[in-house]
């Protein structure tokens, strides 16, 4: 099947962070992602949907190769990051996941406390001077929208906030190593109509100073808050337009069906 | 015609129904006999050995003359060869158990490892003192020193520590690595950071109750020949001792009523030991319960 | 690029911190070796007891021939002249009290976990499991001593031909020792059966008895028989209750009423004992326990194939 990707017109003229080419990906024998070519520009929201077993998540992982965790994972062709090709086994996977951070379907907080969570990632990369760290910690609230909720308890387990706080901690946890690129694969699925509402409006903030992709079955969700869509089915990119294109007027037939609601 | 006789199967009914009360009673009465026998057996030993348990009890040492015996050194002893088993198991099996859940990768020798372990848990205690008796007492010169002993109680207890890591770490959430290799850290750690402080109370849990088991242990070392009867306490891991089961087996071998008292003192105080210590395994896996 | 944000850039600071990592590369490259190490100490500790039996065993069928050891009824190694090895003695007392042992668990152990996997309610289930968990920690030795100083002495009110030492009392204690054994397992086993096959009997109109005979006993049964297998594994490897209240006098038969021997209780006689390192005394511990080792290690690695080979797939 051939894909339809237009040329975006782009008056921005932004960099971009990702260039995927050709990327195959195979679990086993299951040929997940098929021919992927896909340019994603920094401090933009890159949405990306498509109906369950599509490839979308499985693609977002590539990113930051949190993908080789499942055994028997084969890939081909090229993704680079800032020129960079990172299936390129010399490429280390620690460097690549330090300037790309990631955001999960369930919020995931460690076990700790809300200011051990925020910083672990700083610690592990070295950084031990507790001044530091402090002002690492009540940065990285502030830009996850919790500080106020959150600062007077920063000692207390995490596992006592709300499961739309948790969501934040754990983007605040992201924030706290400041990546150039932020990944995440549907955020919001666990959460509640209020606290989506708190993530969203979170996102569009962050994208001031970040460059989010962001993985979503909600076609709302990607309307809202995107400024490009990419569209998944089966394992390839069928359209990849601004957001507003493809929700007015996308250019595949089975784009359209998709967000109209036939399928997914 | 119909195929069923309704009459029959009402008059059948209330047969079936007796039987069916029958039989819970029946059931019932079989699950209590273990906690009859459980009731039975340590009132016996607090009637027989409390008489002998008070303080000089612990502080003397062992003697011909059942009035003066005591069990210091067997009580020292044990605790000698619990400082020496503890770490050591405890090392080995956590390290078994994270190349088993974390590195390892599923093949044949992995396969192999495994199977291994659980035939190892199944081995008879008294067969491991036949290789702590070649290989420390004799092999290695070690004779029946507090090291021989605590490396052959180690490997005995070594399958049980790791079957219990290996669970403790198996249910540290998947998402909780996911999201420490998300912000680059590595796979070492990740283990040290993530894996291993969540999967403590469940390591400490299964370690407990199995040192547990090697307080209570008699008959390996009783195959690498430790002394029934010593009046000296161990200096360092290289000197002789024996432990609180052994000094119970010397007493409970002996035909006087009167050594068999004092055998009964000698078990209450590895009872209330074996209580402590479940109690506080316990104490742990009830605080740390259901944390995901 | 990364854009300055406050007053410091972090991923800077981690740049700045990369360059003493070296020491971390080298952990991360060593630490598989080492805990792959630790693991293959496990399966060293298993070649250690086959080397160790295998080699001494062998040693000990240079001056006994096999064939006696393995045909002959008597066991007299301590006879003044030249000892006599034929291991029956030790395996038929070894038997005698395992099969005592297992007809004392069996039913005991099946009808508590029927009644607390289709019976108990979750409360009783609660207190009832850790007491049985109790009575399996209880150390053998205590065993020991209550077969000898009480379950002994009340038989020997009802069976006065009852000698001191026998067959009967260890064999019913290691029986009271499996129980919870064969109870615990079962009782996982039966639960595991799903709920579904439960309720189509008991929509048929079957009692709870004829469920859990007819619809979950069947299904568990695999887990069943293994647990059982184990614990005939467990009663025949059992020491210190047959050292203390079995006796050392090994015989031929199926009576159980006087002084036995089994091949644990002869290892803990010659150990506590006097015989010297190197003489055939010695050597012989070490066969019968490659004899024990072998009887349960069959054991074992049966009940892992009845576990295997017969797993229902619910």
């Amino acid at each position: 099947m051939a894909s339809v990707i237009e040329h975006i017109s782009d008056e921005t003229n932004r960099e971009n962070v990702y260039k995927t080419k050709e990327l195959n990906l195979w679990y086993g024998e299951n040929h997940a992602l098929k021919n992927i070519n896909l340019d994603i520009n920094e401090n933009e929201v890159t949405a990306i949907i498509g109906p369950s077993g599509c490839g979308k998540s499985t693609y977002i992982k590539t990113l930051n190769r949190m993908i080789e965790l499942i055994p028997g994972v084969k890939t081909s062709g090229e993704i680079s990051y800032r020129g960079r090709n990172i299936l390129d086994r010399s490429y280390k996977v620690e460097d690549l996941r330090t300037k790309v951070g990631m955001v999960f379907q369930k919020p995931n907080p460690f076990p700790k406390s809300i200011y051990e969570n925020v910083v672990y990632g700083p610690k592990i990369h070295g950084i031990r001077d507790k001044k530091i760290l402090d002002e690492i910690v009540e940065k990285s609230l502030k830009g996850a929208a919790i500080w106020d909720e959150v600062k007077d308890r920063l000692n207390q387990n995490a596992y006592g906030l709300s499961g739309g706080q948790q969501q934040r901690l754990c983007i605040a946890r992201c924030l706290a190593i400041e990546p150039d690129v932020i990944l995440m694969d549907e955020p919001t699925s666990a959460l509640d109509p209020i606290s989506t509402l708190k993530v969203e409006e979170l996102v569009q903030e962050l994208k001031q100073n970040f460059s989010i992709i962001i993985v979503t079955h909600n076609m709302q969700q990607a309307a809202r808050i995107s400024d490009k869509t990419a569209f998944f089915l089966s394992g390839e990119v069928i359209e990849f337009n601004l957001t507003n294109k493809i929700f007015s007027t996308p250019s595949d037939k089975r784009t359209e069906d998709y967000i109209t609601g036939r399928f997914g | 015609m119909k195929l069923i006789d309704h009459t029959k199967v009402v008059g059948h009914m209330n047969q079936r129904l007796v039987k069916n009360q029958v039989y819970k009673v029946i059931f019932f009465i079989a699950t209590m006999f273990g906690l009859l026998i459980l009731g039975i057996l340590l009132y016996r030993i607090l009637t027989q050995g409390a008489h002998y348990l008070n303080l000089d009890f612990l502080q003397n040492l062992p003697s011909r003359r059942p009035e003066r015996a005591g069990i210091k050194t067997a009580l020292i002893g044990t605790i000698w060869l619990v400082g020496v088993t503890a770490p050591l198991s405890l090392l080995l099996g956590v390290g078994t158990a994270l190349y088993l859940e974390e590195y390892a990768k599923k093949n044949r020798f992995t396969d192999f490892i495994q199977v291994n372990i659980s035939n190892l848990a199944g081995v008879p205690s008294i067969v491991f003192g036949l290789l702590g008796l070649t290989l420390f007492v004799r092999a290695l010169g070690l004779g029946t020193s507090v090291l021989a002993a605590g490396l052959t109680m180690s490997l005995l207890i070594l399958p049980v520590i790791i079957v219990a890591s290996q669970e403790a770490i198996r249910s540290v959430p998947k998402n909780l690595r996911e999201a420490s290799f998300g912000m680059g850290a590595t796979k070492w750690q990740t283990i040290v950071r993530v894996v291993l402080p969540a999967a403590i109370p469940g390591i400490l849990t299964g370690g407990i109750l199995a040192l547990s088991r090697a307080i209570g242990e008699t008959a390996p070392l009783v195959v690498l020949g430790l002394p029934l009867f010593i009046a000296f306490l161990p200096k360092t891991v290289f000197d002789t001792f024996t432990v609180l089961p052994m000094q119970i087996y010397n007493w409970t071998s002996r035909p006087q009523e009167e050594f068999h008292a004092l055998a009964a003192a000698g078990i209450i105080v590895l009872l209330i030991m074996l209580i402590i210590m479940n109690s506080i395994a316990v104490l742990i896996r009830n605080k740390y319960q259901k944390r995901y | 690029m990364v854009s300055e944000k406050g007053s410091f850039s972090i991923q800077k600071l981690i740049e700045e911190k990369k360059k003493n990592k070296s020491a971390h590369t080298i952990i991360e490259k060593l630490v598989p070796f080492i805990l792959l190490f630790t693991a293959v100490l496990s399966v060293l500790t298993t070649l250690g007891i086959v080397f160790t039996l295998i080699f001494e065993t062998f040693t000990f069928f240079s001056k006994v021939s096999f064939i006696e050891f393995i045909t002959e009824k008597k066991w007299y190694p301590f006879s003044e002249t030249k000892g006599t090895y034929g291991i029956l003695p030790l395996v038929s007392g070894t038997l005698r009290v395992t099969l005592i042992a297992i007809i004392v668990a069996v039913p005991i152990g099946l009808a508590s976990a029927v009644f607390l996997s289709e019976y108990a309610s979750e409360r009783t289930r609660r207190i009832i499991k850790p007491i049985l968990e109790v009575l399996a920690g209880i150390p053998t030795i205590v065993y020991g001593f209550f077969a000898l100083t009480f379950v002994t002495p009340i038989l020997r009110q009802f069976i006065p031909t009852l000698e001191i030492f026998n067959a009967l009392s260890p064999g019913i204690v290691i029986g009271i020792m499996i129980t919870p054994m064969i109870a615990s397992l079962s009782e996982d086993a039966m639960t595991s059966v799903p709920n579904s096959m439960r309720e189509g009997a008991l929509a048929l109109g079957s009692t709870k008895f004829e469920v859990s005979m007819k619809v979950v006993l069947p299904a568990a049964i695999s887990g069943i028989v293994s647990s059982i297998v184990l614990a005939i594994s467990r009663a025949i490897g059992e020491t210190m209750i047959v050292a203390v209240a079995g006796g050392s006098t090994p015989t031929w038969g199926w009576d159980v009423t006087s002084s036995i021997q089994t091949m644990t209780a002869y290892i803990v006689q010659v150990s506590t004992g006097d015989a010297g390192y190197g003489t055939t005394i010695y050597y012989s511990i070490y066969a019968v326990g490659m004899t024990l080792f072998v009887f349960t290690l069959l054991m074992n690695l049966l009940a892992q194939y009845i576990s295997k080979r017969f797993r229902e797939e619910y």
